[in-house]
């Protein structure tokens, strides 16, 4: 087993195919994946129950708007609604974190209010800064680095998504609970700096 | 990206399979060694010589203390490997020594290595030892020693700019119209500008899917095959993202990747299918000759 890859609704499993390789020769050969599936299936016939652990929360502070969040206004104007209508949506809404992936630190974030749902944009940007908060459907997620992204880009966060030297590096988890929160351009540069 | 050349240009200088080397695309640096030193050259040749004499591919080198290394560009494939004896030695980051440029992350400061930077060499082991030792004394009155022996050819593929490549079945071929899945056996895709690390895209008549279905994000891999609404297929490569939402129509038979990373931009490909079962037991069949080559180059310096 090299690594377990959590998503959704699926769990895929790298593993070593010599790890699982079979001695049996001729007809009686098995190939390594079946054998490891064979063995999984042994395994999860198995399975007790456990609590889950109770969510963690964790509170992300966001600038709103401007530079900050340039799609901001398109969104709004989409739904026919005002940017602070907006930004109270998105800011009263709790989140779970269904999943991590796509680039270090990309939390799947479900529990977006549906009225500011919003498909991505047609041009996707090449250079999304790290830390920005977007709306992609009914999804909305915090790019941890700066990558190339499609989503609409209404906020960013001053704190650190994905750091390698903190432990864990990356804030969020699967199962946290997580909700945003209104701050002013002053208090994203304080808290940035710091 | 070709972890073969990687692995096996380790071997050769007596290094765990899996240590730190330098990775060079299409052209190669001039290096200056301080201490002697035992190299071995992989991949694609990049025309490398040192203090003005050339170097072959695929054997133990030992160099002088203060020789130079100099690279031209690759001739044939794309990506030319140098391993060192004792590995480079930059710091772990997360249970790795590689490079991810996109995160900032690894290697030197997580980018490309620039003129002026002077790089970390790890503790030989007595395996790089003996054969570092073994191949000095084949040194003659020459200042640069060539082991007269090295990796087999059957081992290491033959680079060329228009490859075969074999697929297994994707999770989603079948999403696929018969037209299109007719065309990913018989049509030549060329690898486009935009590939990188993370993923090669490839250009031909785009192919096209029977319904447009909305996918949740699952894992992908290193030769995932990915088919974005545009219809020009990707291909993840090494610095590929964990999860993905593009339908995935194929995944690369583990033993074509290293043909499949020593292609560059413009280079030509073209696809066959295999069963999952055949492409394992093509990848046992190599793991079992790296374990044979592993095992000659330690019972000869025993």
């Amino acid at each position: 087993m090299i690594e377990i890859v959590p998503a959704f609704a699926s769990v895929a499993v790298h593993y070593e195919p010599g790890r699982v390789a079979d001695d049996a020769l001729g007809s009686r050969w098995r190939s390594p994946y079946e054998r490891l599936v064979e063995s999984m299936h042994v395994a999860l016939a198995d399975l007790e129950d456990s609590e889950l652990p109770t969510p963690r929360e964790v509170t992300i502070p966001v600038c709103y708007g401007d530079s900050y969040g340039p799609d901001l206004g398109d969104v709004a104007s989409q739904h026919e609604l005002t940017p602070r209508e907006v930004v109270a949506l998105h800011s009263g809404g709790t989140y779970n974190v269904y999943m991590l992936g796509f680039a270090p630190g990309f939390a799947y974030l479900g529990g977006l209010p549906p009225e500011i749902a919003t498909p991505r944009r047609a041009e996707p940007r090449t250079a999304v800064p790290a830390g920005s908060v977007g709306i992609g459907g009914s999804q909305t997620g915090i790019y941890p680095l700066l990558l190339p992204g499609g989503w609409q880009l209404i906020g960013r966060t001053p704190l650190r998504m994905f750091d390698a030297r903190r432990e864990p590096a990356t804030l969020l988890a699967v199962g946290d609970r997580v909700r945003f929160t209104s701050i002013t351009s002053d208090e994203f540069q304080r808290l940035a700096s710091a | 990206m070709d972890e073969l050349a990687l692995r096996v240009a380790n071997l050769l200088v007596g290094n765990d399979e899996r240590a730190a080397a330098l990775e060079c695309t299409l052209v190669g640096p001039t290096l200056r060694f301080d201490d002697q030193t035992l190299i071995a050259l992989g991949g694609a040749d990049l025309g490398v010589t040192a203090d003005g004499k050339a170097l072959p591919l695929w054997r133990p080198i030992c160099l002088p203390a203060g020789a130079t290394l100099s690279a031209a560009s690759a001739v044939r494939g794309c990506r030319g490997y140098v391993a060192i004896a004792g590995g480079i030695d930059v710091p772990m980051v997360l249970g790795s020594r590689a490079t991810y440029v996109r995160a900032s992350l690894g290697g030197v400061d997580g980018r490309a290595l620039r003129r002026g930077d002077h790089l970390p060499v790890g503790v030989p082991s007595e395996l790089s030892r003996r054969i570092g030792a073994a191949v000095a004394a084949q040194r003659g009155r020459e200042r640069i020693a060539i082991g007269h022996w090295g990796a087999s050819a059957s081992l290491i593929p033959f680079y060329t700019s228009s490859v075969v490549i074999r697929l297994v079945d994707g999770a989603h071929l079948q999403l696929l119209s018969a037209e299109s899945r007719g065309r990913l056996w018989s049509d030549e895709f060329r690898i486009g500008a935009q590939s990188d690390r993370m993923g090669y895209r490839l250009e031909g008549v785009p192919l096209e899917l029977t319904e447009r279905r909305e996918l949740l994000s699952e894992a992908v891999t290193f030769g995932t095959v990915q088919l974005p609404p545009g219809g020009n297929p990707i291909v993840l490569m090494a610095d590929r993202q964990t999860t993905g939402g593009y339908p995935r129509i194929a995944e690369v038979a583990a033993v074509d990747l290293p043909l499949l990373a020593q292609l560059k931009a413009g280079d030509r490909v073209r696809f066959r299918s295999i069963s999952l079962e055949d492409a394992q037991r093509l990848y046992l069949a190599r793991e079992d000759n790296i374990r044979q080559v592993r095992a000659a180059i330690a019972l000869r310096h025993h």
